[in-house]
């Protein structure tokens, strides 16, 4: 059996979206989507269609802009991409959650070293 | 924290924009599905799994949009709009539940309002002036007595005015509503208007503007000014039709031409704060050397120094009154004042009975709520197999409360619209009734305040009705509701408990409202029942004009002459003339037992002063107990007489006959020649003052009054004597033609009043608790139609089956009787002071309820009792 994949925590989404737009320029919806298994190497469980209400909570606050286009391979596609305020909120976003995931990793670590099995 | 703001505007946008919206978000998925496709079929998987593929990975489309959705919009308004139309259509489908519910709400909230709106003008709204809370009503003599007892002399204010350190200033005018009637002339025909005479800085101490021109100037309000008057709004609009152009000009006040200065705001209402149920069409300057010699004649209205608490101005005039009376040792009176907020003083008395009226009308609220609970109760369980199938399909039990309330919340929303509309007639109609002698009643209205008391009272019904029931239903257990198959089975224990419960709590509350009507009817008869000392029926009053040129020796044969014409005319039986009618106006003077040394304390003080012709006593129906009537033989030079009711004749002369003694009035003899019985002057419900009557051809009357006697209807009675007496005095103006008894009736007319909405009220009540027994019986019958078929099959009898049901009945209501009856006694000693002659424990008002209660209980058992009996045991049982 694989392993299992991974729950996204709440707000995990958001960001996700936010930093793939943030390094591949526009995309439409599902390319979002692809991009973000790719790069978690399929390890997240992502019910593609649940990107959308990500997009538009973040389109309402301003953060990433959408407009009707049309694709490569000539199909029209709604294209998002990242804004100014959009980066502000990655960068405060990320940093945040790279300083979280530096404690749980310490907080971890101490656990398994001192844990009485 | 503006991303949020941009957020929840970009959602209310959303939510109006849900079409385009979604039409959006489709395509959108649409070419997400399509590219999820293509790339499938690129890695070499077959169109199907390819198509299929895509949309496992979507992760189901439906859910999808619905997350969308709500990330997008406002969901909590979506389902609210939802529970809407739902409640909409089911209320559509049960029209009948939702007419009867919407029309009881109505009742009871429209009732609400409108009792609100009154108490809201009467006892919460600060009176209609600038700062009024800084303004004090000054009344001598602690405020006990008739108005020349607490009224001052123009020397007492201006001594008061002068050395007093806590009001800014004090105003005056003249109570004698009735001393300063005018005659208009020269514009049709001759017209009494009612007009009062104000100091010169009433208005600017009220803060009352002019609505068009100004104010009296100063030197209006001196003796030889120029004379001005001042408009009431009303009058304006009715006497001059509104027209600007009057202000400037000159009319015709008892015939001197007098330059109207301005017009008064229509806010502004004299009558309303300070002579309840009269309007005052004309406002003229007081002019104060014309006072000095008319006594007592002065009211006084103070505007308190910021800061200075009422207490302290009652402190100070408690210590200065003295001072200035000990200054001035040829006063009468030493004004002991007592200083009142203006607003106590216009309603203070009020308070308990309005009170009252609030919690009456309360309670009826309560019985409504109650009602609508049981209502709901009905329809729910006839419900409750929906409910379960929501349950079972997903709904929580939240969001079936929420459906519930939602719908309560529609119910009470439409019974306020409607309770509305019926306060607003209430009290438009309320507002025009002069004979109520309420004071600020002609300004009710439904205000914001009372828009804002609506809304809080619909929302508190609702959830007290909607809460109980939704709660009930969506706590039942789903599969016992679910299995339960149909009718006819004796299910649902619970919900009997409750309705029964419903119902005692019903009966009790209108029990409680009907004692308490019960005893304020009672007092009200017992009012009604008050020997007057004179008889108000087949009796009328017309004010009159006559010119004797002020002289006494005059005053006898113009008055006579009068007198003799209208006793002329067919139909009068008598006829006389006074200055002050009883119930109406008054004034005292000094009465004493000459030679009688009084003892501290014996010195009754002052007596009511009547100036009447001959025959005015037996016009008025009063009762002459001994000696005689005065007659056209007394005159300015004979004996000078007076006529005493029993009560003085008890104070100055105990345990003799007064009859032939000597009175001392106002320090002159007079010869007792007659005792009356005992007149209720200032009120119906007070006893009677001291009395004298004096001969219009030896004293000087305030103003004439004829009294007629009629032996055929008064109303027909009334041009004819007009036209007599403008035959005799052509400027004679056109009068109102009062019967007495309107009289009488204005000043029971509080009384009238409380007593006719608390008894509307206590049926309302009635009527609802039987249409809730009536609901509690009838449904209970309905659902035992089965167990009663087969009772009957098995031989019971229609006695019985009927005996059964309204023995049910009548266990209910005797328990909420006991009930109530506990509560009503307790209820009743907190009404105690609003009760005239009648006990809290009245046993008439007691019984009355009981048994009133029993037989609307014993009706509305019967029917479904007769229903259960014409139960037919084949159909029964076949039934289902």
């Amino acid at each position: 059996m694989p392993e299992k994949k991974l729950d996204l925590l709440q707000g995990t989404l958001d960001l996700m979206v936010l930093q793939t737009l943030a390094a591949m320029g526009s995309l439409h919806g599902y390319g979002i989507a692809r991009r973000i298994e790719q790069a978690s190497g399929d390890a997240v469980l992502l019910n593609q269609g649940t990107i959308y209400a990500s997009l538009v909570r973040l389109q309402q606050r301003g953060w990433i802009a959408a407009e009707w286009g049309t694709s490569d391979n000539n199909r029209k596609a709604k294209f998002y991409s990242i804004t100014k305020r959009g980066r502000k909120q990655l960068a405060a976003d990320a940093a945040y959650w790279q300083r979280l995931s530096g404690v749980m990793g310490r907080v971890l670590a101490m656990q398994h070293e001192g844990g009485e099995r | 924290m503006i991303d949020t703001l941009r957020q929840a505007l970009a959602r209310l946008r959303a939510f109006f924009r849900k079409t385009p919206l979604d039409r959006d978000l489709d395509a959108e998925m649409a070419s997400h599905l399509a590219f999820a496709t293509e790339e499938n079929l690129r890695r070499g998987l077959s169109p199907e799994e390819a198509s299929r593929q895509a949309l496992v990975r979507f992760g189901g489309v439906a859910q999808s949009v619905e997350q969308h959705r709500e990330a997008r919009g406002l969901p909590a308004l979506d389902v609210l709009l939802q529970d809407l139309r739902y409640t909409f259509r089911t209320l559509r489908r049960d029209r009948g539940f939702a007419g009867a519910a919407v029309l009881i709400l109505a009742l009871g909230i429209g009732a609400n309002i409108a009792v609100f709106s009154v108490v809201n003008t009467i006892l919460l709204r600060p009176l209609p002036f600038r700062d009024p809370q800084g303004l004090v009503w000054m009344a001598s003599d602690r405020g006990v007595g008739g108005l020349s007892a607490v009224t001052y002399t123009v020397a007492a204010y201006e001594e008061f005015l002068r050395h007093n350190r806590s009001f800014q200033d004090v105003t005056a005018f003249d109570p004698y509503f009735g001393d300063t009637d005018y005659k208009l002339t020269g514009r049709g025909e001759p017209q009494q208007v009612a007009g009062v005479a104000v100091a010169g800085n009433f208005f600017p101490i009220l803060g009352v503007q002019p609505a068009l021109g100004r104010l009296f100037t100063p030197e209006e309000c001196q003796k030889g000014g120029r004379p001005a008057a001042l408009l009431g709004h009303f009058f304006w609009q009715r006497q001059f039709a509104a027209d600007p152009g009057i202000v400037g000009q000159a009319i015709l006040l008892n015939n001197l031409p007098v330059t109207v200065v301005g017009v008064l705001p229509a806010s502004f209402d004299f009558g309303a704060v300070f002579a309840p149920g009269l309007q005052i069409d004309v406002y003229v300057p007081a002019i104060m050397d014309l006072y000095r010699n008319t006594g007592n004649t002065l009211a006084l209205v103070g505007r308190l120094k910021p800061g200075v608490a009422v207490a302290q101005a009652q402190a100070e005039v408690d210590v200065l009154m003295p001072q200035i009376r000990a200054a001035h040792k040829d006063w009468f009176d030493d004004y002991a004042t007592a200083m009142t907020e203006l607003k106590d003083h216009v309603s203070g008395k009020l308070r308990r009975s309005l009170v009252v009226l609030w919690c009456a009308v309360g309670l009826i609220l309560l019985i409504v709520c109650v009602n609508l609970s049981n209502l709901l109760l009905a329809r729910a369980a006839a419900r409750s197999k929906e409910f379960a199938l929501r349950s079972a399909l997903g709904a929580a039990r939240a969001r079936i409360v929420r459906q519930l309330l939602t719908e309560s919340l529609v119910l009470a929303g439409a019974g306020a619209v409607l309770g509305l509309a019926l306060a607003f007639a209430v009290t438009w109609y309320l507002a025009r009734q002069g004979s109520i002698a309420l004071p600020l009643l002609s300004t009710v209205r439904v205000d914001a305040a009372a828009l804002g008391w609506t809304l809080l009272i619909a929302l508190a019904a609702a959830i007290l009705f909607g809460l109980a029931p939704s709660l009930k239903i969506s706590g039942g257990n789903l599969q016992d509701t679910l299995k339960d198959a149909g009718h006819g089975m004796s299910a649902g224990r619970k919900h009997d408990r409750m309705r029964a419960i419903l119902v005692v709590s019903e009966v009790a509350l209108a029990c409680v409202l009907l004692v308490g009507a019960g005893l304020l009817l009672r007092s009200f008869l017992r009012v009604l029942d008050v020997d007057l000392g004179f008889r108000p029926t087949r009796a009328a009053a017309i004010k009159i004009d006559y010119n004797d040129g002020g002289k006494r020796e005059r005053r006898g044969a113009v008055l006579q002459e009068i007198l003799h014409r209208v006793s002329a005319i067919p139909g009068i039986q008598s006829a006389g003339i006074v200055d002050m009618l009883p119930l109406d106006r008054n004034r005292s003077g000094g009465l004493q037992a000459k030679g009688r040394i009084y003892g501290k304390g014996e010195d009754p003080g002052a007596a009511f002063e009547y100036v009447v012709t001959p025959g005015y006593l037996r016009a008025m129906g009063m009762q002459i107990r001994e000696g005689r009537d005065f007659s056209w033989q007394d005159t300015p030079t004979s004996e000078p007489v007076v006529i005493v009711n029993q009560t003085a004749a008890r104070c100055h002369w105990p345990g003799q006959d007064p009859l032939g003694r000597t009175a001392l009035i106002d320090g002159r003899d007079a010869r007792v020649v007659g005792v009356i019985s005992d007149v209720r002057e200032s009120g119906v419900e007070q006893g009677s003052g001291l009395e004298m009557y004096l001969p219009e051809t030896q004293a000087d009357p305030e103003g004439a009054e004829l009294v007629v006697r009629a032996r055929v209807p008064l109303e027909a009675l009334a041009p004819s004597v007009m036209r007599t007496l403008r035959a005799y005095n052509p400027e004679q103006p056109a009068a109102e033609f009062r019967p007495i008894q309107s009289i009488v009736d204005r000043a029971v007319s509080p009384r009238r009043f409380f007593v006719l909405l608390v008894a509307i009220f206590a049926g309302l009540g009635l009527l609802l608790a039987s249409l809730g027994i009536y609901g509690v019986i009838s449904y209970a019958v309905t659902r035992q139609t089965q167990e009663i078929g087969i009772r009957m099959a098995l031989g019971a009898t229609t006695e019985r089956v009927q005996l059964g049901v309204i023995g049910r009945t009548m266990r209910l209501v005797l328990a909420g009787i006991v009930v109530g009856s506990i509560t009503s006694l307790v209820a009743a000693q907190s009404i105690a002071a609003l009760l005239f002659k009648t006990e809290p424990t009245d046993s008439a008002a007691f019984a009355g309820t009981v048994l009133l209660l029993i037989a609307v209980a014993l009706i509305a058992g019967y029917i479904p009792a007769r229903r259960a009996s014409r139960i037919d045991p084949m159909v029964a049982l076949r039934g289902n």
